[in-house]
């Protein structure tokens, strides 16, 4: 390949030339007359009507000037605020015209995003991504940048000016179901984190110290782990509605939350235990020795020198199992545990669609949310042990 | 074939074991499942029906199959063609980026990312299939990235010594050394899509979920039961099917 100096960012220039061709060729917006027929397309060019919306294209322009000019700090800077102005904008975009259009429509009427829009946001955070990566910013930087972006928009949908589009004028029918359904999602994965560290964490400690417990727990947690969601609640079922059966009144039963926390559970046990033994595996002879050496008992070396060296290994196995456990108990909805999985559910059985991403989306948010809070402790700690 | 293949035949037929035994049980639940409704019947009496009859396992075993195997090969191929190119001089500036959308995604719950599919594709076998090849993507190229980039520099530098180009480099030293850690990300990428698969019973495709979800809706547990258990089972011989690859990927890359 042949040194280019006219190209300095060839990512960012694919990232454009994405964004504009959904700007050209796809449709931004889709128009429908009621929530459960599918809409006709409204192209962005028809969605640009006062100066203010072509003010959205401006970082769009910025992206696509950056590949030519020379690469440096301020660049890449301008880079990631493009980025993420232009992942905002189009979020107050398409808020706007679903008011234009729902001005001048029947209420019944709904806006929903289109595939240009999609596209064009994922293009427009992949800059951001990208512009960060260059700048070379430590893990709580990025972080701190993905929170600035999900902060514009959340002021956007605290002040109302999205309230017209299709998922939140679906939101606004569910209110009270929506925000049950949130917290019952965030009752199931605590609950299913109580028992999980309490056997997980002395049964980590345990296989580290003993090869003959290692050996024996490992392969029974990878085969649970093996299991798809659906089948093991489905195969928990059966024992638990005959276990409610013979003893009534301990609360036991075959569907609802109790089964999804023991199937969470089984679930989160194997991230635990694995990264619990990696993590005490990972602190060096050396340092054990160096304590003994001290006259620390072994007691003190383990709560004073392994657990605290072992931490940041633990937590993420803990950040793994969190994730893998918002999206688990999406799928316990169908065993009737409720939670956001149930909205989810609702609109996939009633050709909801609208109701489907009221669903969906948050547990993405959500899994996204506990995936950087976690890594952000993470490189919080490993700054405060350097 | 070489020299001493007769051993090591016998060595992975006593390696075997677990997997034909697996094999087995799986084929006996899908075939034979007619032959136990007796059984449901006799420990669900109050159900009218207690076996799924409205389609055969087989078919829906079938199905499944190969929703999950086209979807997987699509990301294979994808996937190890993306992890190639970002690892070439030519594509090197995009390796960042593919790696940051790689973990990003995988945090991504694959339930969700189905269900975002309905809107966006409609309902069907196709929102499924798309689905869970993007979702397979994740896993894969992030395996064939790190795999190709594990291999040591010295070894590159004796390959090209030995004046192999670059194609043959790639072919003959680069994907065998890496070859253990991509087939680790096609096995997480096919036990995710074998869980996903049974999901998308809910979004209209006819997979091994079909039983368990006509099942929890309409409280007939036999049905419940019989999905799961030969969702389980497959699950279980596609694991141990993958054990037995990652050891004759290891024998592979020693030569």
């Amino acid at each position: 390949m042949p040194h280019r100096p006219i190209l300095h960012n060839r990512v960012a220039l694919l990232l454009a030339a994405a964004i504009a061709a959904a700007a050209l060729t796809l449709p931004f917006l889709g128009f429908a007359p009621n929530r459960l027929l599918s809409g006709r397309p409204v192209a962005l060019w028809a969605a640009l009507v006062g100066p203010l919306d072509w003010l959205v294209l401006l970082p769009g322009v910025v992206v696509l000037a950056v590949p030519f000019l020379r690469p440096g700090r301020a660049v890449s800077a301008a880079y990631v605020a493009a980025g993420v102005l232009l992942a905002v904008g189009l979020v107050w975009l398409a808020g706007a015209q679903a008011a234009r259009l729902a001005a001048n429509a029947a209420p019944a009427a709904r806006t929903s995003f289109g595939a240009g829009f999609w596209v064009m946001e994922a293009a427009a955070l992949l800059a951001a991504m990208d512009g960060v990566r260059r700048l070379g910013l430590a893990p709580a930087w990025r972080i701190a940048v993905g929170a600035a972006a999900a902060a514009l928009i959340g002021l956007l949908l605290a002040s109302g000016r999205l309230d017209q589009l299709s998922i939140l004028r679906e939101y606004a029918n569910q209110r009270d179901v929506f925000a049950a359904a949130v917290a019952r999602h965030a009752v199931l994965v605590a609950a299913a984190l109580v028992p999980t560290l309490l056997i997980g964490v002395p049964l980590g400690v345990l296989a580290q110290r003993v090869p003959r417990v290692r050996r024996a727990v490992f392969p029974v947690l990878n085969v649970v782990q093996t299991v798809p969601s659906i089948a093991l609640f489905g195969l928990l079922l059966a024992p638990l509605s005959a276990l409610a059966n013979a003893l009534p009144g301990l609360g036991i039963a075959g569907v609802g939350p109790v089964p999804a926390v023991i199937a969470l559970t089984f679930y989160s046990l194997l991230p635990i235990v694995r990264n619990t033994v990696e993590g005490l595996d990972g602190v060096p002879a050396a340092v054990r020795e160096a304590a003994r050496g001290m006259g620390m008992t072994k007691r003190q070396i383990f709560w004073k020198v392994e657990v605290p060296l072992a931490l940041p290994v633990f937590l993420s196995g803990l950040r793994i199992t969190l994730v893998q456990a918002v999206g688990l108990a999406a799928v316990a909805a169908l065993i009737g545990a409720g939670g956001l999985g149930a909205i989810m559910f609702q609109g996939l059985f009633a050709n909801a669609l609208d109701l489907v991403l009221l669903g969906a989306v948050p547990v993405i948010v959500l899994a996204v949310a506990v995936d950087a809070a976690l890594k952000l402790a993470v490189s919080l700690l490993g700054r405060r042990a350097a | 074939m070489r020299a001493g293949s007769t051993t090591l035949r016998w060595r992975m037929a006593f390696l075997t074991d677990r997997l034909t035994l697996a094999v087995a049980v799986l084929v006996a639940l899908v075939l034979g499942m007619p032959l136990l409704k007796p059984l449901f019947a006799a420990a669900f009496p109050t159900l009218d029906r207690p076996l799924y009859e409205a389609d055969s396992f087989l078919t829906l075993t079938l199905d499944h199959l190969a929703l999950v195997g086209l979807s997987s090969l699509t990301a294979v191929v994808a996937g190890c063609a993306a992890g190639i190119f970002v690892t070439r001089p030519s594509g090197a500036e995009f390796r960042g980026i593919l790696e940051a959308v790689a973990a990003m995604g995988q945090t991504f719950p694959p339930v969700a990312v189905l269900a975002v599919a309905v809107p966006v594709m409609g309902f069907g076998a196709q929102p499924a299939l798309i689905a869970l090849t993007l979702y397979a993507l994740l896993p894969i190229v992030e395996n064939t990235v790190a795999g190709l980039e594990g291999v040591p520099e010295s070894v590159l530098e004796s390959a090209r010594g030995l004046g192999m180009g670059p194609v043959e480099r790639l072919f003959r030293v680069e994907l065998p050394l890496a070859a253990p850690v991509i087939l680790a990300g096609v096995r997480t990428a096919v036990v995710i899509n074998v869980g996903t698969a049974a999901i998308a019973s809910t979004v209209g495709a006819k997979t091994l979920g079909l039983p368990i979800i006509v099942g929890l809706n309409g409280s007939n547990q036999a049905y419940v039961i019989q999905g799961a258990v030969i969702v389980a089972a497959l699950a279980v011989v596609l694991d141990f099917g993958f054990d037995r690859l990652a050891a004759l990927s290891v024998r592979w890359r020693r030569g």
